[in-house]
């Protein structure tokens, strides 16, 4: 490993993407993720990539649908407004069976809203991201080093199973510097489509022709198709949650927030044990496939959960179904780009008991 | 421990840049650091400001509310921050730039004309460095190695000429 070194939420995960071989960026600037294209503009010619500015949001996330369809890794970033904007184009590449990898730097919504930090998108990329049945893998990370070390297991799980891959962070995260290391003596090595039979990389004359499309005007055709992804979905749903369980062993209540808000609520809960309130946190890790088991084991000994997000308390009914409404689910949380601060998130923990 | 640090002035003052300095010196201190830019609209021509956390434990919220340590580069971030300053925390002020007195008496107020010693050692641009290092001083957050392997780290390649400039103005703070 390299020595540490302070780095942007937002270049780290750039860097991380050029060393999981990430071939090609398509992108549109916009606050608070535009670190990322400045950060592969300089660094894709580089290592013989293709950072590319489109002329829009659209324009980029179509220009991924045609890279990802030639086998190449690929990569595009955007914040909340901008995702809505390509949410139709990812509809046609999850539609299309084909691996991408999209940015979400979240900020303050709905429409143009604000600028500062926020996790108000979490309906958007769990439960609609697009028109049609479909999911998008969905990563959380809450850590500058985790934020670079996501892209790897996002490309890899992306090309597993022929879906696109989101990683959700926000502007906390993208903006925010902390110690970062990358393996120094590892090979850079961009993406081709080598082990990727179906790409349309030109057929020679020695192959049946590669067609990627999402269009099936027979309605039994498309039905067919539809659930053969979701039987490749159950299998995601089995074998990739991903979570991190936070002194919930002996909690009593157990604080669930994801991303940069995880952080706050490990910070409260060490307040709240300073004052003999068994708390802990459980943090998802990966937000679809949501890690059912993993929360039913974190909250095995809890009385309470309380949900805490930069949102209106988008993840509760998630944590309510997982837990098939067993234990009572409270939320506290900020939304519009204000951050929580742990004294927030410490007064709801004793408001529901934990100081008794 | 744990040291939240609030560094405050103009956009142009060096603000994050000497954030990212302080960063460093905890790095190279063997301790967790995280470092938070403002970034709204507040940075053009207004006022700027750097959250910056030192610790010995993992850290969670990387926002600074309310500061053990303050630095501040101007009037309008003296009178903002300054009621946020923890009780038992210190404050940096360049007396150059701000003529008010703290009137609290529950903190420690330093003042330091930053700016004119910056003129006077033709440092010109540096009274951030000079201010740091009366923080350096006062705190003993970091000692002789690690701030010339920090100032060797955050002045870029293209710029390797200042290295010396920021260790003297540094220095300068840290006598004064």
């Amino acid at each position: 490993m390299s020595e540490l070194t302070l780095m942007k939420g937002n270049e780290a995960l750039a860097e991380a993407a050029i060393r999981a071989g990430c071939k090609c960026f398509f992108g549109y600037p916009i606050t608070p993720q535009t670190e990322i294209s400045a950060y592969l503009s300089k660094r894709m010619p580089k290592v013989g990539g293709v950072f590319l500015q489109a002329e829009s949001e659209i324009a980029a996330i179509n220009m991924i649908y045609g890279c990802a369809g030639s086998g190449i890794r690929c990569m595009t970033s955007s914040s909340s407004p901008g995702i809505s904007l390509k949410t139709e184009g990812i509809s046609y590449i999850a539609g299309a069976d084909l691996p991408c990898v999209i940015i979400n730097v979240q900020r303050g919504g709905p429409g143009l809203g604000g600028i500062q930090p926020s996790q108000a998108d979490y309906w958007q990329v769990t439960h609609a991201l697009g028109h049609g049945d479909f999911h998008a893998l969905v990563f959380a990370p809450s850590t500058v080093q985790e934020m670079a070390d996501t892209v790897q297991k996002a490309f890899d799980l992306a090309d597993k199973y022929r879906m696109p891959a989101v990683i959700l962070a926000d502007g906390l995260l993208g903006q925010m510097m902390e110690p970062v290391a990358f393996d120094e003596d590892a090979e850079i090595k961009l993406s081709d489509a080598s082990n990727k039979p179906w790409a349309a990389t030109g057929h020679q004359n020695k192959r049946k022709h590669n067609i990627i499309n999402s269009l099936y005007l027979q309605a039994e055709e498309l039905e067919e198709k539809v659930r053969q992804r979701f039987e490749r979905y159950e299998e995601v749903k089995a074998k990739e949650t991903m979570a991190e369980c936070y002194k919930t062993e002996d909690a009593d209540i157990v604080v669930a927030a994801y991303g940069s808000t995880a952080r706050l609520a490990k910070s409260a809960v060490e307040l709240a044990r300073k004052e003999g309130i068994k708390a802990g946190v459980f943090r998802p890790i990966t937000l679809w496939p949501y890690p059912v088991k993993e929360i039913n084991e974190a909250c095995k000994n809890a009385k309470k959960v309380l949900v805490t997000e930069m949102s209106m308390g988008q993840m509760v009914d998630d944590v309510k179904l997982a837990l098939e409404c067993r234990l009572p689910v409270e939320f506290v949380g900020r939304t519009g780009g204000v951050i929580p601060s742990p004294a927030e998130i410490l007064n709801k923990i004793k408001e529901m008991g934990g100081d008794r | 421990m744990t040291n939240d640090i609030l560094l405050a002035g103009f956009g142009g003052q060096g603000i994050l840049f000497i954030g990212k300095l302080l960063a460093y010196l905890g790095l190279y201190g063997g301790k967790q650091v995280s470092w938070l830019p403002s970034y709204g609209p507040e940075m053009r021509g207004g006022t700027c400001n750097c959250s910056v956390c030192v610790s010995d434990d993992p850290i969670g919220s990387p926002l600074v509310l309310e500061p053990d340590l303050l630095l501040v580069m101007n009037t309008p971030s003296y009178d903002k921050f300054i009621g946020s300053l923890k009780a038992g925390g210190k404050c940096f002020i360049d007396s150059a730039l701000i003529d008010t007195k703290c009137d609290r008496s529950d903190v420690d107020c330093y003042y330091v004309p930053a700016t004119q010693l910056a003129n006077e050692n033709q440092l010109k641009g540096m009274a951030n460095v000079i201010l740091l290092g009366k923080l350096i001083k006062e705190t003993g957050i970091a000692s002789g190695e690690v701030i010339e392997k920090a100032v060797h780290k955050v002045v870029p390649p293209k710029k390797a000429n200042l290295v010396e400039a920021n260790l003297k103005a540094l220095k300068i703070g840290m006598e004064y």
